[in-house]
């Protein structure tokens, strides 16, 4: 019995009127965990009572502690009949069962009902005594950290990168049990939340049984997913990147860039090819599809009895586009150090990471984005405790990924995700990641000189390239690609374009700023049944991937851009239609070839009036790629012809693009292809459809000036954050009133429907600007026949837009707060000059940090001025004096608890105080008792530092209404219920001790309605990383009081 | 687009103080839309009307929620479903307890009651106040008026307290009760020249000097009552008028200090008997109920209008008073 759970119940406020006659509520609590249930008393006639509980105690199993939730439920009495519930509150005490996490839960929280929503707030506490347990058969998995975060939380070191787990576990799902028959929707609503959190419990504790066994103390870029196979049942699946962490000890450097041994820019370079004699491939170039991947195509799918699936032809996207035949025989002296690097690796049955940043050094190449998808019939899952069907799918589909990372000579694949799509009983699986070539270093303990035997090969590849290149044989290349020497190096082959599916490495070079590309697709299906209608999904599929790639190709030409990050596609199903959006940020690599133009070019016989119109919309693409270089401030740096023979597409060349539809119908252009215009991007007008096409392309508004718009976690070329952050989510669904629809129309519709949603983000946070919206997240989803669903979380966050300042010149004082980090970062300009040979300094400027994470360097500008120090020490007194005088009862137990871990952390800042002081000033920024809880997706907050992980936030919720018309409609249940999901996530948050969510993401969003009857119900997952965070300025106590005030103007927008 | 669901929420609860006052005065969403395409926002920013449109519903959804909070103003500062800035907060508390003048100065003094409710609809039409700010503002005033009504205390102060508001605010609130309380009536013809502020500072005084908080401050209702005593002690006044002795005492004594400052000397010699008899009159009647209620336009009936006719100035009015009040004091009668 190795744990004892403590709860006490404080008091309740703002209760409902739960007695009319009185206008009074006699509330109670009750507080379950297991099987145990205790009460309090009655607080009579009261809608504010006060409790002031004993210690209710349950002694329990950690296995126990881990699966399941603290249950709250606060009800009113009734003398004569049942009690009725006011609201229930469910706590997650996982976040105890870490020693460096939070130590007590104490706050006040929501009382949340279905129906009802929020209904007043109770204050409760709660702590954990565990003992230790040295059962080496234990079934829990305590102490095992939990992370959203797909890159090294800041404030730990990376010891050791494990690799991946998975795990899913399957229930059936209360809604679809008999006795809904007879239970009220409530009941069953609320036993949906309650077996979901229990299984999310279960799932955590499965992954972090796993981990130990790997040897692992934590799982980070922890991915957890629900399906609701409807009468199929219920599944909760989650995968991660197990790893073994430290904590670093002096809070002095928090980035963990800077913690990487020296050594690893060397050995990054284990697997570079040495060849530097290659020819031009010449092989054509252009976006070709060869669907030979392993795949079974509807005919010839196993037609097992009840288990029907369909394995879809699956892309693997590259620079240039798709295929699938593996490189066979690479060069013996590349196998041979591949050989060497991966047996780390090939021990693994998957070598998958979730992350999609890491250490520098830990990347050594990307090969491309690899994705698998397959379509399969669900049926009912007979035997929960055996999940076989669904963990067989998903064998086969990252097998799949696996062999095609090989294909493209890469022996791990990274940012890594999967996803499902479901409708009626067809579910698509996808995973989809970027093969890529890793160090093995972190891998394996004692693996650390790995780079040194390979220094007589070659000279290190600098890292604000050494990732691009390519990491499979040129001569033996996985698909048609177009290679040049590396624009930076000169010594590596590099692709003309690269897709990826991470973020990008905060030491790549880049020119100008980066800008969200989508490609938005819908395609029109007829609706079937069964096994017809999963064959004819998965006969679309290639072809909607295909025209997904075409389109991000051709927009990232029209961008004069040549690389793709964060690039995610989503495939939803509806009953007659798929949907397909694929989100990526594209920049301008120096590394790779310049991006030819886009031509275009008539395919039908030649008429005059013809010829003008191709004219006109030549000039306009040339005009757009003009104008956007400029928007984007794309000025690569130049480069000299005496470099190694390869060709240096000027901007001028064409390169040949097609369009998919007259991909297949002709072969002459393949040969068009082999001569002359060797990188020709030609779009070929053929019928209207291509028209139309083009002009879509031509359609995608660019953001007003001030704005700009990325899905990865920080914009590219943009550093000088300031710390104003809005998160925000914003749902839309559309119903298509046509009926007969074509595809092109619903494109159209489509499209329409996503640029506005940009739109009115554009508008909506305009006092923001000059702003960036980083982690633009959409989900698409056909919730119904004519609905189209497009959800979006995102940031939107400030940045100074003088970004040449001189970093003497700005001393806090003088400038405010938040800037601070900032200045220190290097002059974008000096991207330009890294192109010359010296790739010491240029991977010096391009460490830049990704984050507010300070670096040394930074640390040592900041003390640089003695007398600066002793004016802000003194002024540091001063205020400190203030405080006290001011007194704050209410925070602190937090703030003792916070200067505490501060102090401990920061042995060498000389002011600990500090930090905690401006760590209440930001409490009491609220307004009386409120904690102001900053959310975000991105793992970081601008002008903060992390000094504390909490504990994983992971929630599910379900709201339903019988009054849908008095609530506002559609709209106005969503709009509170969102509202009412980000006050439970805070109120988890201030509860746990901290002040902000970073890695925040709403996983699902779904949404019923039934407007003729009046209702509505609509789940929602949202998870995030609970965390405390102080102002990065506090190591310059003079501008922490100015950033205060900055915090709640900015906190105003 | 014609949207069937269309939300958009932020962590920080977004506002904009342009459509909150379209949303205050009663706008339609449609209108508001109107309104604001003509200000011009949609050029700043490269909008269409489509997003203005969308923009529009999304605050108003916000501010339809917020509304209960600013009901209690005080919940809004511990309540956990809306993260607003503090300053921001207080804004909106301001601007939602803010009235029209116009429609104000129609309800003043009259009893805040369903029946006046269902009048709202005619003070909306003579107002060109919308009816759904006119029920706001009513009900602001009732709820105030509810809340205040049962508390002990300083009536200013217990407003600042319970509503958040700024002391100006909170004063104009403390005449609304205070009239609505007295029921004075303010709506004949003849007083319609005098405008709100005109009644809020005569309120002030009058809470300050003739309730029964204006001696002790911690009676009930002590700041809403006129005080019992103290009007029943006016009675005493009519020996002013009463006695023919005192009667030209005191206008001499009047006269005697008024020579020569004002042009309007003649007048004020001519009329004291007539003047002094309306304003001693008045003060005597107070104890009635409904002479209370009359008290505004008995004071203009029998005192400004005569001293209008006779062109007196503002400034002439000062001076009569106070040598009014000054020379009676004098008087032995009232040593």
């Amino acid at each position: 019995m190795p744990g004892k759970l403590k709860a006490k119940i404080v008091a309740g406020r703002h209760l409902p009127v739960m007695d009319r006659a009185s206008d009074l509520t006699d509330a109670f609590v009750e507080v379950k965990f297991g099987n145990t249930t205790f009460k309090t008393d009655v607080c009579p006639k009261s809608l504010n009572p006060q409790w002031n509980s004993e210690w209710f105690k349950f002694e329990v199993d950690d296995e126990d502690l881990q699966d399941e939730p603290l249950q709250i439920t606060v009800l009113d009495h009734d003398t004569y009949s049942a009690n009725d519930a006011i609201g229930k509150v469910y706590i997650d005490i996982d976040p105890l069962l870490c020693s460096e996490a939070a130590s007590v839960i104490s706050g006040w929280f929501p009382i949340y009902d279905t129906i009802h929503g929020i209904r007043g707030e109770i204050n409760v506490l709660v702590k954990v005594e565990l003992f230790n347990d040295l059962n080496r058969f234990r079934q829990s998995s305590c102490g095992v950290k939990f992370f959203c975060t797909t890159s090294i939380p800041r404030c730990y070191r990376v010891a050791m990168v494990h690799g991946f787990v998975e795990e899913l576990v399957v229930n059936e799902d209360p809604e679809y049990q008999w006795i809904d028959r007879i239970r009220t929707p409530r009941a069953s609503n609320e036993a949906r939340q309650r077996l979901i959190s229990l299984m999310s419990g279960e799932l955590q504790r499965k992954i972090g049984l796993k981990v130990l066994e790997m040897g692992g103390n934590a799982v980070v870029g922890y991915l957890q997913c629900f399906d609701l196979e409807g009468e199929s049942g219920l599944v909760v699946r989650a995968i991660g990147t197990a790893c073994t962490l430290d904590k670093l000890s002096s809070g002095s450097a928090p980035n963990t860039t800077t913690h990487v041994h020296p050594n690893t820019a060397p050995a990054s370079n284990a697997c570079n090819s040495p060849s530097k004699d290659g020819k031009e491939s010449p092989l054509a170039h252009g976006c070709r599809s060869t669907h030979n991947s392993p795949v079974h195509s509807a005919c010839s799918s196993q037609r097992l009895s009840q288990n029907f699936s369909v394995s879809v032809p699956t892309l693997i996207f590259t620079g240039m586009g798709s295929g699938g035949s593996a490189g066979k025989e690479a060069g013996p002296l590349k196998t041979l150090l591949r050989q060497q690097t991966q047996t780390a690796l090939e021990q693994r049955e998957f070598p998958f990471f979730t992350l999609t940043s890491f250490p520098l050094g830990f990347l050594v190449h990307v090969g491309g984005v690899v994705s698998a998808r397959s379509v399969k019939l669900l049926d009912r899952i007979h035997n929960p405790d055996e999940p076989e069907t669904r963990d067989a799918w998903w064998e086969e589909i990252r097998q799949e990924i696996k062999s095609h990372a090989k294909a493209l000579g890469c022996h791990a694949v990274v940012g890594y995700s999967e996803s499902t799509s479901i409708c009626e009983e067809v579910c698509i699986l996808s995973a989809s990641g970027t093969a890529s070539i890793l160090n093995p270093r972190y891998m394996r303990e004692g693996c650390l000189d790995i780079g040194n035997t390979d220094h007589r090969f070659e000279e290190p590849s600098p890292p604000s390239c050494g990732f691009c290149h390519i990491p499979y044989d040129e001569l033996n290349m996985p698909f048609p690609a177009q290679l040049t020497y590396c624009h930076h190096c000169r010594r590596q082959k590099v692709p003309d374009v690269l897709f990826t599916t991470i973020d990008m490495p905060s030491e790549a070079a880049v020119s100008g700023k980066g800008c969200l590309i989508q490609a938005r697709l819908c395609r029109l299906k007829k609706k079937a049944q069964g096994e017809v209608n999963a064959t004819v999904i998965s006969n679309l599929l290639p072809f909607m991937e295909y025209e997904l790639h075409t389109q991000l190709m051709n927009k990232l030409k029209l961008r004069n851009m040549n690389a793709l990050f964060g690039l995610q596609i989503q495939i939803s199903v509806g009953e007659n239609m798929l949907l397909g959006l694929a989100s990526a940020t594209g920049v301008y690599l120096t590394a790779l070839p310049a991006p030819g133009g886009i031509q275009i070019a008539g395919k039908t016989p030649i008429d005059l009036s013809n010829e003008h119109h191709i004219l006109t919309i030549q000039k306009r693409i040339n005009d757009t790629i003009a104008k956007n270089r400029e928007l984007y401030q794309i000025n690569p740096p130049e480069l000299t012809e005496e470099v190694v023979g390869s060709p240096i597409p000027e901007p001028r060349q064409r390169s040949r693009l097609f369009r998919s539809h007259s991909e297949s119908s002709d072969e002459l252009s393949e040969l068009d292809l082999s001569h002359g215009k060797k990188d020709a991007f030609v779009l070929e007008i053929d019928d209207t459809d291509a028209v139309e096409d083009i002009h879509s392309l031509l359609t995608d508004a660019p953001p007003p000036s001030g704005f700009y718009s990325c899905n990865t976690e920080i914009m590219p070329g943009i550093y000088n954050w300031t710390s104003a952050v809005q998160m925000f989510t914003s749902v839309r669904v559309f119903r298509l009133s046509n009926v007969n629809l074509t595809n092109q129309g619903l494109n159209k519709i489509f499209t329409d429907l996503c640029e506005n949603l940009l739109k009115s983000f554009y508008f909506k946070l305009r006092s923001m600007i000059p702003c960036c919206l980083c982690h633009l997240n959409f989900t698409v989803a056909v919730p119904e026949d004519e609905l189209i669903q497009v959800a979006v979380t995102a940031v939107a966050m400030t940045f100074d837009k003088d970004q040449t300042q001189e970093r003497t010149a700005d001393k806090p004082v003088t400038k405010g707060c938040s800037e601070t980090e900032e200045q220190l970062q290097f002059p974008l300009e000096l991207f330009a000059d890294s192109s010359s040979t010296n790739t010491q300094t240029s991977s010096k400027i391009s460490g830049v940090p990704e984050s507010t994470g300070v670096s040394p360097r930074a640390a040592s500008v900041d003390y640089g001025s003695f007398a600066d120090r002793c004016s802000t020490w003194l002024e540091l007194l001063r205020l400190k004096a203030h405080t006290i005088r001011r007194g704050s009862v209410k925070t602190s137990r937090r703030t003792q608890s916070l200067a505490h871990s501060a102090s401990s952390l920061d042995r060498c800042s000389p002011l600990p105080e500090g930090r905690s002081r401006s760590l209440r000033s930001n409490r009491s920024f609220g307004g009386g008792s409120v904690t102001v809880v900053k959310m975000t997706p991105l793992s970081f907050l601008p002008g903060t530092r992390i000094i504390k992980y909490l504990g994983i936030i992971n929630m599910f919720f379900i709201r339903e209404t019988t009054s849908l018309r008095e609530e506002g409609g559609v709209s106005g249940f969503l709009h509170s219920f969102i509202a009412e999901v980000f006050a439970m996530v805070r109120a988890h948050v201030a509860a746990l001790g901290g002040n902000a969510v970073v890695s925040y993401s709403m996983k699902e969003c779904m949404l019923m309605e039934n407007p003729h009857k009046n209702q509505a119900q609509c789940l929602i997952n949202v998870s995030g990383d609970a965390v405390i965070c102080v102002l990065e300025t506090d190591q310059e106590p003079m501008s922490s009081t100015t950033s205060i005030g900055q915090t709640c103007t900015s906190g105003a927008t | 687009m014609a949207m069937e669901l269309d939300v958009f929420v932020g962590n920080t609860t977004i506002m904009d103080e342009e459509v909150y006052q379209l949303w205050l005065d009663g706008y339609t969403v449609n209108d508001a839309v109107k309104v604001r395409m003509e200000g011009g926002v949609l050029e700043e920013c490269e909008a269409s009307a489509d997003v203005l449109l969308s923009d529009t519903m999304d605050q108003y959804r916000t501010f339809q929620m917020c509304e209960r909070l600013l009901h209690s103003p005080a919940k809004l500062a511990n309540q956990l479903l809306f993260q607003i800035p503090p300053h921001r907060q207080a804004v909106l508390i301001e601007r939602y307890y803010t009235f029209d003048d116009a429609f104000v100065r129609e309800v003043l003094g009259k009893k805040l009651s369903k029946g006046t409710k269902k009048d709202l609809d005619d003070i909306s039409a003579k107002t060109a106040v919308t009816l759904k700010s006119c029920r706001r503002q009513f009900d602001n005033f009732k709820r105030v008026f509810k809340v205040v009504e049962e508390l002990k205390g300083p009536l200013v102060e217990n407003i600042r307290q319970h509503f958040l508001l700024s002391d100006k605010l909170a004063r104009d609130y403390a005449a609304i009760v205070f009239f609505a309380n007295n029921r004075f009536e303010t709506g004949k013809r003849k007083l319609q020249y005098i405008t709100f502020q005109d009644f809020a500072f005569c309120a002030g005084q009058l809470i300050n000097n003739w309730t029964v908080g204006a001696v002790d401050n911690m009676v009930e209702d002590m700041d809403v009552d006129l005080d019992k005593e103290f009007l029943q002690e006016l009675k005493e006044l009519k020996v002013l008028i009463t006695d023919k002795d005192l009667l030209d005492q005191h206008k001499s004594l009047v006269c005697t200090a008024l020579r020569g400052k004002t042009k309007a000397f003649n007048e004020m010699e001519a009329n004291f008997k007539n003047l002094s008899r309306g304003l001693v009159n008045i003060a005597a009647k107070l104890t009635n109920t409904k002479d209370v209620r009359d008290f505004f336009i008995d004071l203009v009936e029998k005192f400004i209008e005569p001293c209008r006719s006779d062109r007196w100035t503002a400034a002439d009015m000062r001076l009569y008073l106070t040598h009014y009040t000054n020379s009676a004091h004098i008087l032995d009668t009232f040593k």
